[in-house]
């Protein structure tokens, strides 16, 4: 990760990138560790009991039900039970799903595949799609492309995505009948490794264009503010009267100062991408983790939904900490100073 | 005198604003010969500066133009060139620093790179790292090498306006404009990058047209002055002769404003009345309402220019010449 371009790249970036990072990373674990806390008291507090869920609706004898209750170590106390699952999530044990009959991990490891494929390729639309218009719409301000752009902005963000994900489906797959509606491949597929991955993008189309639409959106806009900021920055028009081209002085300059708040604006982002990838993937049958969630929460499904939401706090943690390492290796100011 | 490498006529450039289109420089014609240092003295928001934009092209303000005028540089007029044209002039043939180095700097990219970029832009036939080194050491910064590592935030505002320079003479300019270079850095630093640009002049026989507020800057540095007041050169001499004897009023109020060791004890004089708005302007000579002098003509019609390299626009030289016509605020 060495930020400094052409021939004067040194040592001392990489030593004080590599001591940013430790810190980030150190800075990262206790707020993880206050995460796992927050959600198991979330847990706790959310009404229905658990053991309900093992014995069944059926009036159970008394005596069962405790002996279940002592099972499963939810006679204990709070604190004692938090301990205990503190040391479980030490080892990788995130729990056992009634519902599912297997373990809470290995659930979600067949899942987040699938829901990371949606994410990503939603992201990256999102980004090269949102980033291009807002620049259109910068370079074109006040003239027809950036209205058009910013109007197109506006529907999209105000969109609900689960709303647009059903219109896609009526368009394009029940009255085109140009791609697939539901799941991510054909039930009777046989296909394994990369022939199985090129099975889904048909599938990929439409969820992944429902969830990029209103980050699409965002970016446009952030991207285009950014990069009216920088257009009138002196050293923009320094760069105009040592002669460089306008496409270098875009790109180089303006585009490379502007990506500074899209970068960040995109990297917190990720937490929305995965609450709108649950309703999306509910939305299209997608066989990811957030259906997993939707149909844990449906159920009662306490360890899974515990795994999730630990998850998904993780994967925040992950991206605002990949965020702030993208800022520093743009930014040397963040690099040096912090 | 010398070969003349600018020749500025009749420049009007205008901005945009709600009412229409201003005029802020309004009929300015000048000239720069080979190596010559020239100096644009006046008074903030006098259109020194956009003097200067005019000449590139490129302006601060979106909403700005060259109304009319030519810019004739090297036999060629810069207003006709296509774009594409007139970018391999700018940086190349005629470069430019600005007052504030902080700001004029990319914050994100090394200063050895900033340097290389009209090198690079204009496809340096050499080596440019060797180039750049050398433009570094040029500009008496310690440890060459270092230094073009260095972000703009890791240097000091001396180094920085350094570093601009560089990049500006790093193509070996004919015309390095200069806006008021040393506005923002201290008083120390400002001597050296005066002494450093008269030592490239020497060096690279580059023409400088130096733009500032500062008599001080102007009498150290500049072979001919021009002096600007709302949009309009009122005065052009030699430095000597500017400063031995100013003819017009107004410049005479600007050698009299400045502050010396002898005015020390007494009090500052300071020219009485404030710069015109350019939206309402004078019908006549721009400075009657604050000149000590003015009589009818001055309220009527504006004064003419005669030529280029020695002039004033005044209708009353004679009288303005005769007696120290300052002299009557004083103690006021």
């Amino acid at each position: 990760m060495c930020a400094c371009r052409g021939d004067a790249c040194v040592v001392p970036t990489s030593i004080t990138m590599t001591l940013y990072i430790l810190k980030r990373v150190a800075q990262a674990i206790p707020l993880l560790l206050g995460v796992v806390v927050f959600n198991f008291v979330l847990i706790q507090l959310a009404p229905g009991d658990p053991v309900t869920l093992l014995v069944g609706d059926y009036p159970a004898p008394e005596e069962y039900v405790r002996q279940v209750r002592a099972e499963y170590g939810l006679d204990r106390p709070l604190a004692e039970q938090l301990v205990l699952y503190l040391g479980q999530l030490a080892r990788g044990n995130l729990g056992y799903s009634y519902a599912n009959r297997m373990a809470v991990a290995e659930l979600i490891g067949k899942r987040i595949g699938p829901t990371l494929q949606l994410m990503i390729t939603a992201l990256v639309i999102a980004i090269i799609v949102g980033v291009s218009l807002g620049v259109i719409a910068a370079r074109g301000r006040g003239k027809i492309s950036d209205w058009i752009a910013q109007a197109g902005a506006l529907v999209g963000y105000s969109v609900p995505d689960f709303w647009l994900g059903q219109i896609l489906i009526i368009l394009f797959a029940v009255t085109l009948a140009w791609l697939p509606s539901q799941g991510m491949r054909s039930a009777r597929s046989v296909a394994t490794g990369f022939d199985a991955f090129l099975e889904t993008l048909p599938y990929l189309v439409l969820p992944a264009t429902a969830l990029s639409v209103r980050f699409i959106a965002l970016f446009s806009r952030i991207t285009r503010s950014a990069m009216l900021d920088i257009l009138h920055a002196d050293f923009v028009l320094g760069a105009r009267a040592k002669g460089l081209s306008e496409a270098r002085v875009l790109i180089a300059h303006v585009l490379r100062n502007a990506s500074l708040p899209i970068v960040t604006v995109i990297g917190y982002n990720v937490g929305l991408l995965i609450a709108g990838s649950a309703l999306i993937e509910t939305v299209f049958a997608w066989p990811g983790v957030g259906r997993l969630m939707f149909d844990s929460i449906t159920k009662r499904d306490y360890p899974v939904m515990t795994g999730i939401l630990l998850m998904v706090s993780g994967a925040v943690v992950l991206a605002n900490l990949l965020t702030d390492l993208a800022y520093a290796a743009l930014d040397p100011r963040v690099r040096y100073t912090r | 005198m010398n070969e003349i490498i600018l020749d500025a006529r009749n420049l009007v450039t205008e901005i945009h604003q709600r009412r229409g289109w201003l005029r802020v420089v309004d009929d300015v014609s000048f000239n720069v010969g080979r190596g010559e240092i020239v100096g644009l003295v006046g008074e903030s928001g006098c259109g020194k500066s956009m003097t200067a934009f005019s000449l590139m092209q490129l302006f601060p303000t979106p909403a700005a133009r060259v109304a009319s005028g030519q810019i004739i540089f090297e036999n060629r007029d810069l207003l006709k060139l296509a774009p594409n044209e007139l970018r391999r002039v700018r940086g190349a043939q005629i470069a430019m620093i600005f007052q504030d180095p902080a700001t004029f700097l990319d914050p994100l990219m090394t200063l050895g790179d900033q340097i290389a970029e009209p090198l690079r832009a204009h496809n340096f036939a050499g080596d440019v790292r060797a180039r750049t080194r050398d433009l570094v050491e040029q500009m008496g910064l310690p440890d060459p090498d270092l230094i073009a590592r260095r972000y703009p935030h890791q240097v000091s505002g001396g180094q920085k306006q350094r570093a601009l320079i560089a990049s500006a003479m790093s193509c070996a300019p004919k015309l390095l404009i200069a806006d008021e270079p040393t506005t923002a850095l201290d008083v120390t630093v400002q001597a050296q990058i005066l002494d450093l640009m008269r030592d490239l002049r020497a060096q690279t026989g580059a023409a400088i047209l130096l733009i500032t507020h500062d008599l001080g800057v102007i009498a150290e540095m500049c072979d001919r002055v021009y002096v600007m007041y709302a949009g309009k050169i009122v005065e052009a001499n030699t430095t000597r002769e500017l400063f031995r004897a100013p003819r017009h009023p107004y410049t005479q109020g600007l050698l009299r404003s400045t502050v010396s060791l002898e005015s020390a004890t007494t009090e500052l004089f300071a020219i009485p009345g404030t710069v015109p708005n350019l939206n309402e302007l004078p019908r006549g000579c721009r400075f009657a309402p604050r000149c000590p002098i003015a009589n009818a003509q001055c309220a009527h019609e504006p004064p003419f220019v005669a030529d280029e390299t020695r002039a004033v626009a005044c209708w009353n030289v004679e009288r303005a010449m005769a007696s120290e016509i300052w002299k009557l605020d004083v103690g006021r």
